[in-house]
């Protein structure tokens, strides 16, 4: 079986984002990249479900600027995917209609079985791009997976909602987005990071697809939360009532 | 005064001696791929290549986020982190040097490097471990026949196995050659007896590397030979742990050789052959140590800018006191100067060069900035700083031996006089 998995180069999980001077959007430059978090652990998921012999071939798929061949290659390629496609595109965030739209297509010329992405990315912690894609595509989905099982034609995923867990049992082909709990995503040895070098990396465009990526959203403006005002002492529960009633809150 | 410091690297061609032939004949220059994607147009780059992005990247993860927290246990307790160890080697990031043909990466010089400052950024205890096997298998690599780098070798790449270069003494470190361990010939075996001291490893190695007096009247150059060393084989004892001030998690160790047969086929090289093999091994380590003193020292940096952007006295975060700024001002002079330098002296060694100033001066610089920038790491914590709860004490007290092992800062500094000699000889 061969399974897609999607992975975004966002920035990294340790940096401080910071806007930029036109407020439209986040300063890239000069940033440290990184695969998104939850794209990994979707890596790991599918290392683990060829290792069982279940997946014969793991592409990863990126829809990204051309500097995320790096990320590509020391990441999901060096953890153990077997190629990958990067769908070109001049900025990094991407809006998750469209890029669903371009796996859509992807999906159209590649006959996966499984999609495994990751349940949202760090940037814009959408949590989109898996419903839009089933929806797309008419196929099931098994969102924020915490454990995946797979069975002849079949997988089932036990979902983190927010009243527990939910297990659900999907005819394949089907979409999994990936939680935190899933695994942990191994690290990719030197002797893997070096070998990824000559994995090859497709490398296409929206157009090229036949998929329109001009943004059908335009950022207005874009600004820090503001800053946490100071709170104020009171002596008395009295005074802590008082206060709390003279501003509406009781 | 400036052409004379322009290029040391054209001291090659007469200064070479017989071990930098041996070993620049047997290792092809190895031309890792040092710029990216961006071309210079003026020669120089200082971007890594995408697989030493790769490198560092696998490093950094693996030191801060299992590493760090492990490393205040070991230092309290002495333990040996065999099981982090395990997982290093497993990762590739142990053994780098070991040529492909034997399973090993065959990395350059400058890919260890990079991976060894992320190491000790971590724990400079737990990098001093990896970096053990790397001494104890220069001479190997260097001098080594087929069947030798065959088994000793390539069961270091099998297993995470542990190795230990042992010349030093107890009455004698700088001084190699008044080593009075003896090697006798009988038969195809050498008698081996004498007592080595401050074994990197010494308490967990599979195998060590022992340099031996094997001619009693010869002068040191040549009265001198190499062995590799099991350690499993009867008169091989092994003393205890020593405590020392810092860098706890690596072991040292007294390793005493009473009467232990060491058959011919371990000699390392001819007869003869080993204080030129001892020291030929340093120019390749030597720069990987000083990759491990600037790791040390950019973690100081970091733990005391740290504390300095969140610490506020007399109403302000200290940061903004101009003295508090000027200590991390030199420390971050120092250690870009120093990781600089390091990188130069890799680079050398791996374009096939002799690098032997460079790794000196790398060492030295290294070794003295990482002192520096951990005293002042104390001293911007203040009284937090002398507190076993924070970090930098222990940087501190690990920082101390970088000037010290692999050569001191006395001995570095006599040989870069001494190269400098040579360089005067040749041009002034």
């Amino acid at each position: 079986m061969k399974a897609f998995v999607g992975c975004k180069r966002v920035i990294d999980y340790a940096v401080k984002p910071r806007i930029n001077p036109e407020k439209t959007g986040v300063v890239t430059q000069n940033v440290k990249m990184s695969i998104n978090p939850f794209d990994e652990i979707a890596v790991e998921e599918a290392l683990k479900l060829k290792e069982k012999g279940i997946v014969k071939e793991i592409v990863a798929v990126m829809v990204g600027p051309s500097a995320g061949s790096l990320q590509l290659t020391n990441g999901p390629l060096a953890m153990g995917a077997d190629r990958g496609i990067l769908v070109e595109i001049p900025e990094e965030d991407a809006n998750p209609l469209l890029v669903a739209k371009v796996f859509q297509k992807l999906i159209a010329k590649e006959n996966p079985e499984l999609v495994l992405l990751g349940k949202q990315a760090i940037d814009n912690d959408a949590n989109q791009t898996g419903q839009i894609l089933a929806g797309l595509m008419q196929w099931p989905q098994g969102t924020c997976a915490s454990k995946v099982e797979m069975a002849e034609k079949q997988v089932t995923v036990t979902r983190e909602i927010d009243s527990g867990l939910r297990t659900v049992t999907m005819d394949l082909p089907a979409i999994v987005t990936c939680d935190l709990r899933l695994n942990t995503p191994r690290f990719a040895t030197l002797q893997n990071i070096m070998k990824a070098r000559k994995k090859t990396i497709e490398k296409t465009t929206p157009k090229d697809l036949g998929v329109d990526f001009a943004p059908k959203l335009k950022v207005l403006q874009l600004d820090e939360p503001s800053v946490r005002k100071a709170g104020i002492k009171v002596a008395t529960v009295e005074d802590l009532v008082g206060h709390l009633k003279k501003t509406g809150t009781i | 005064f400036f052409f004379f410091y322009s290029s040391f690297s054209s001291r090659r061609t007469i200064m070479l001696s017989s071990i930098s032939r041996l070993a620049c004949s047997k290792s092809v220059p190895k031309a890792r791929s040092f710029g990216t994607t961006v071309a210079p147009s003026n020669g120089i780059g200082f971007d890594l290549s995408d697989d030493q992005k790769g490198f560092q990247e696998l490093a950094r993860n693996f030191a801060r986020n299992q590493v760090i927290p492990a490393a205040p246990e070991w230092d309290k307790t002495g333990e040996y982190p065999k099981a982090l160890l395990q997982e290093a080697h497993k990762l590739g990031l142990m053994n780098t040097h070991v040529p492909k043909e034997y399973g090993g990466l065959e990395l350059g010089i400058l890919d260890n490097i990079i991976i060894v400052e992320e190491m000790a950024y971590a724990c400079s205890g737990f990098s001093t471990a990896m970096g053990g096997n790397d001494l104890g298998q220069m001479p190997v690599i260097l001098a080594g026949n087929d069947e030798q780098k065959k088994k000793y070798l390539g069961r270091c790449i099998d297993e995470p196995l542990h190795v230990s270069y042992c010349v030093t003494e107890p009455s004698c470190g700088s001084d190699v050659a008044a080593i009075k361990t003896s090697a006798v010939k009988k038969g195809d075996k050498w008698i081996l007896n004498g007592q080595k001291m401050w074994i990197t490893n010494g308490g967990h190695a599979n195998w060590y590397f022992v340099l031996a007096r094997t001619n009693p009247t010869a002068k040191a150059g040549s009265a001198m030979t190499g062995f590799i060393v099991e350690r499993e084989w009867p008169g091989v004892v092994v003393g205890r742990k020593e405590w020392n001030m810092g860098q706890r998690a690596s072991d040292t160790r007294g390793i005493t050789f009473e009467d232990v047969e060491v058959p011919d086929a371990n000699r390392l090289g001819p007869e003869g052959f080993g204080f030129k093999l001892a020291m030929g091994a340093f120019d390749r380590t030597r720069p990987p140590v000083a990759a491990g003193a600037v790791g040390l020292a950019q973690r100081a940096h970091d733990e005391a800018l740290k504390y300095a952007m969140t610490r506020k006295t007399m109403g302000t975060e200290i940061i903004n006191h101009q003295m508090v700024g000027a200590m991390l001002a030199d420390m971050a002079i120092g250690i870009e100067a120093s990781r600089m330098l390091t990188y130069r002296s890799g680079y050398e060694m791996d374009v096939g060069r002799k690098n032997t100033i460079y790794a000196s001066m790398a060492k030295a610089m290294a070794a003295d900035v990482a002192n520096k920038a951990a005293s002042d790491a104390v001293q911007i914590f203040g009284g937090n700083g002398f507190n076993s709860e924070y970090p930098v004490e222990k940087l501190m007290r690990d920082a101390k031996i970088f000037q010290i092992y692999e050569g001191t800062a006395q001995i570095q500094r006599m040989i870069i006089a001494r190269e400098l000699a040579g360089i005067a000889k040749e041009r002034l």
